[in-house]
């Protein structure tokens, strides 16, 4: 298995992301400096969260016209697999790669904190494929700019294509605060039509350890790397 | 050289610069008469103004501590595993397995009350770059936050900028805030407190320190260009100098998180090459202090040419360049031929890298503007010979013991609890710590109040069957205790930090303090300052807890009104194994002891207390007095009975007396507790003001620990002569019940406790 972490400049999880998938494989990561152009063939890249050109412009936007980009979209036209987190979400959604948007958190400030992810019914996908639809993972998220957003023309796409992978979901009935940023249909993570490109909010390398965080995001990666390996 | 009038054709502003000053301008920057007098007398010349504006920035309090030097140099400040103590960028101690850790807390508080969110997050770049110019990655941020009353209007528009700012830096460049205090209180209304905390990670003998090294060698500039933000508005000259005063920017510093972490990278990276002689970051007075400190400290000289260093603006004088305070930016001495590898590092992030100058052994700082010499100045004088004052002052301490009986009231203990929970300075900072990213960097065990103290694992340091060791880190101070008694109140905060690092599991280490106070012109602003100095050396020579890092910040205050005295201790310990750590919340059936209390103890301290105030509505009468030896003793026996795996949870008791404190283990899990009382309590009811003293009373040196081995713990304590209360047993019932005095509901009053701060800052959807 041969993973790769992409670093931006202002790239901030990428030791996370490394920590957990060196964790998972038993081997380390590559790292993928932006200005690369040529990279090596990788069963996984994952674009880590930061804030990437210490997010000017927009969150992602910077981040999306490096030299990088390029070879992304072409490991992504071979058929390769992309998971993007938080930021890695929004450069995906900026490069357009993945369709919508992400806006403002709706309460208009920074929120960190334990959320509750519902495993979607969706297309075929090396992320979710091997857990159980319904499944609930508990995964936190830290951002600003994490409110999807879609038009209903897109949504309804989404839904008929299978692409809602994950939603943020109540434990309890009379939860208010269950969605952190006021997404569209309480969307945490869509897919791309091929079902090989993975965008989510929430953080799966901070919830790798009982003592902090709980394991559900060992676990979410952990099922990645079986299904990929196959 | 040219003649000076060729100076004026090319830059008028720094012919200006370079014309001999007056007295008029040295008063203009702050400086006293005599002390000009002895700056002439010193360098054997009428300086320059930009001589002149080098020096008062290096006598300015802030650079020289002149006022609170005399009594810093008091502070306890060795031990053995001291690696570093005050003077350098940061402290540094020895944490074993050939590890360090490096930490400061720095204050930005007048730059926070005009700019909320600039102040701030400066405050945390600031503290930031002093760590990791030492060869430390920053893994955690604190802060210690004082905001006026929760009424002004002003307050919420404080706190939403700061807690955004502080958000704004730490969460960009990666760094977790792990947790700190906010408290609330009138005599911050006109100047408001941001001290920020970071502690870092070194490997011992990788430390680096500012002291230059070698004439001959290139000085290096790298980082951010220096533009004309943060010149000190009043250290600004005669009108004269300023051709156009719409030049000038306001004195704001202003942040850049990006170029923060590129910075961080670059710099970490290039040290881990043999490039780095010395380093040292440009903080106050920038590359003043920066070029004056390395020097001096390593007894030699400097040369620069302020051609070179990277302006961000065009025609920048001498003075603007040396007194800018420009963010993020270093100042360091490169071993002769690394120039290039080193720039490689630094393109490679998109960084300015300069040489600018050299290490010579004059022993004098030459700047060079133009090819006009600028400054030519001996840095002894600078240094050696700024003023140190012993300003008269008189430490009055409130001497009147408040008696239960003296505090009559016809509120009942619930409705009690349910002020105190509705005190800010109490309740949840849920709303203010969600906007920290507190779990960055993957290692935080325990954030914001899930234990007494902070908890972040050590990175690598995991073994076969460990998660590795952790640093527990807290800040601390009750400045009312302190206004009451500054003697009392230094030992206070410092035993307090103690209990909190004890509760966490951790053993308490060292120090860094940021002492706030108001005009130390005031004898009894002085008194305080010297009585709190007094108190921590007392507290933390007895802990064995020395002071290895620290910040004065003074003159806080607004229209001649001080703000409450406000020494924050900043403390810093560490445990061997993570997963042995502790939280504050108690699980279903365990039993809750108070540890520092005796069956005997039949009425509580309630001068000073958060209690005393809601019945007279203001703060009287003596604060609870420390018993070192008990404290001492209440710190050891927790750390025993944790290292044979017997506890659950830990909670010191401190604002809001015993039942706040236990309360605040028990909404969790929703628990309840029928507590105990001593048997002169039991016919007591809910008004009886002995009873209201033994719920909310705040003596000192008492944790209350819950455990699931009652037996072997009982066994221990009695073996070591410790005082303990057994509280009872937790159950599932979530009801707190006083005997039959008075029942109270957890769900109650954990939705107080979760909704004051929502619905002060005007967020009706939380909770």
């Amino acid at each position: 298995m041969r993973t790769g972490v992409v670093i931006f400049p202002g790239s901030n999880c990428d030791r996370d992301m490394i920590v957990a998938l060196r964790k998972i494989t038993g081997k380390t990561p590559i790292k993928i400096w932006h200005k690369e152009y040529d990279i090596p063939n990788l069963d996984l890249i994952v674009i880590p969260g930061g804030f990437t050109f210490g997010d000017y412009l927009r969150c992602g936007a910077l981040a999306a016209r490096s030299p990088v980009i390029t070879s992304i979209k072409n490991h992504i036209s071979r058929g390769g697999t992309v998971l993007g987190v938080c930021n890695g979400f929004q450069i995906l959604i900026e490069a357009k790669i993945l369709p919508g948007s992400l806006i403002r958190n709706n309460k208009l400030l920074f929120t960190c904190r334990e959320t509750t992810l519902e495993v979607q019914s969706c297309i075929k996908n090396p992320f979710l494929s091997g857990l159980k639809i319904g499944e609930c993972l508990k995964i936190p998220v830290a951002h600003n700019e994490g409110n999807y957003f879609a038009p209903e023309d897109l949504l309804k796409q989404l839904k008929e294509e299978g692409r809602i992978a994950l939603k943020y979901v109540k434990q309890k009935d009379n939860e208010k605060n269950y969605n952190p940023n006021g997404s569209t249909e309480d969307i945490a993570g869509i897919l791309s039509k091929n079902g090989k490109v993975l965008g989510m909010m929430p953080h799966p390398e901070r919830a790798i350890n009982y003592l902090h965080g709980g394991t559900d995001g060992l676990k979410f990666l952990t099922n990645c790397v079986e299904q990929i390996i196959g | 050289m040219e003649p000076q009038s060729e100076l004026l054709k090319i830059n008028k502003n720094e012919y200006l610069a370079q014309q001999k000053s007056k007295l008029e301008d040295a008063l203009e920057m702050g400086l006293t008469k005599d002390e000009y007098n002895l700056i002439c007398d010193k360098i054997d010349k009428i300086p320059n103004i930009t001589e002149l504006g080098i020096f008062s920035a290096m006598f300015s309090e802030h650079c020289s501590y002149k006022s609170s030097k005399k009594w810093l140099k008091t502070l306890p400040t060795e031990a053995s595993h001291v690696i570093q103590g005050p003077g350098e960028n940061a402290g540094v101690i020895d944490i074993g397995e050939n590890l360090a850790a490096v930490f400061k807390i720095e204050s930005h508080n007048h730059p926070s009350f005009i700019e909320p969110y600039q102040g701030s997050a400066t405050g945390v770049g600031g503290i930031l770059r002093d760590v990791f110019t030492m060869g430390a990655r920053p893994i955690a941020l604190m802060n210690a936050l004082r905001f006026g009353s929760p009424d002004q209007p002003l307050t919420k528009h404080l706190v939403s900028g700061v807690v955004k700012g502080i958000g704004g830096y730490g969460n960009c460049i990666g760094i977790p805030t792990v947790g700190g205090e906010t408290n609330f209180d009138k005599s911050y209304d006109g100047n408001i407190l941001v001290n920020a905390m970071a502690v870092g990670l070194a490997k011992k003998d990788r430390i680096f320190y500012s002291a230059a090294t070698g004439a001959g060698n290139p000085v290096i500039y790298v980082g951010a260009k220096t533009g004309r933000d943060g010149i000190h508005g009043a250290t600004m000259a005669s009108a004269e100098f300023t051709e156009n005063s719409t030049e000038k920017r306001p004195t704001v510093q202003v942040g850049d998180p990006f170029t923060g972490k590129l910075l961080l990278e670059a710099c970490l990276e290039l040290m881990n090459t043999d490039a780095v002689l010395s380093i040292q970051d440009m903080g106050a007075a920038g590359l003043t202090s920066s070029s004056v400190e390395m020097a001096s400290k390593g007894s030699l000289g400097m040369n620069l040419n302020l051609d070179l260093v990277p302006t961000r603006e065009d025609k920048m004088t001498s003075y603007e360049i040396m007194l800018s305070e420009s963010q993020e930016r270093m100042l360091m001495i490169l071993k002769p031929g690394s120039e290039k590898k080193a720039k490689s590092i630094f393109d490679k992030w998109d960084l300015d890298f300069a040489n600018i100058g050299e290490v010579t052994n004059t022993g004098r700082l030459i700047l060079t503007k133009h090819d006009f010499e600028a400054c030519n100045l001996p840095l002894e004088p600078l240094v050696e010979d700024a003023p140190e004052y012993n300003k008269p002052y008189e430490i009055k301490a409130i001497k009147k013991v408040l008696k239960p009986s003296d505090l009559k009231t016809n509120l009942t203990i619930i409705d009690l609890l349910k002020i105190i929970f509705k005190n800010p300075n109490i309740a949840s900072k849920k709303w203010i710590w969600e906007q920290y990213d507190s779990s960055v960097m993957g290692d935080t065990i325990f954030a914001n109040g899930d234990s007494d103290a902070s908890l972040v694992k050590i990175h690598g340091t995991e073994k076969k069957g460990s998660f590795g060791r952790g640093l527990a880190i807290t800040t601390d101070c009750t400045p009312r205790y302190v206004k009451s008694d500054p003697i009392i109140g230094g030992m206070q905060a410092v035993c307090e930090a103690a209990r909190n690092i004890a509760s966490s599991g951790a053993k308490p280490l060292a120090i860094t303090n940021n002492l706030n106070f108001g005009n130390p012109d005031k004898k009894n602003v002085m008194g305080e300052i010297v009585g709190s100095i007094k108190g921590i050396s007392e507290a933390a020579s007895y802990l064995s807890t020395p002071i290895v890092s620290g910040n004065v910040s003074l003159y806080n205050e607004t229209n001649g009104k001080s703000i409450l005295p406000t020494p924050v201790i900043g403390m810093v310990g560490a445990i061997d194994e993570v997963e042995n750590s502790l939280k504050i919340s108690a699980e279903p059936n365990n039993v809750l002891i108070a540890l520092g209390q005796s069956e005997n103890f039949k009425a509580g301290w309630v001068g000073c207390s958060i209690y005393q105030e809601i019945i007279n509505k203001k703060y009287d009468g003596a604060p609870p007095p420390i018993n070192l030896e008990n404290e001492k003793k209440v710190i050891e026996i927790i750390l025993k009975l944790n290292g044979q795996k017997l506890l659950t949870a830990a909670h010191d008791i401190s604002d809001g007396g015993l039942l706040t404190t236990v309360c605040e283990m028990l909404f969790k899990y929703n628990l309840g507790l029928d507590i105990n009382l001593p048997s002169n309590l039991i016919n007591c009811d809910s008004y009886d003001p002995l009873l209201q003293s033994w719920c909310f009373g705040e003596d000192q040196a008492r944790i209350i620990i819950a455990t699931k081995h009652i037996k072997k713990v009982q066994l221990i304590l009695k073996e070591n002569n410790i005082d303990f209360f057994v509280l009872g047993k937790t159950n599932s019932s979530s009801n707190l019940n006083l005997k039959d005095i008075t029942t109270i509901s957890i769900y109650d009053i954990k939705n107080l406790n979760e909704k004051t701060i929502p619905s002060m800052m005007g967020d009706k959807q939380q909770g």
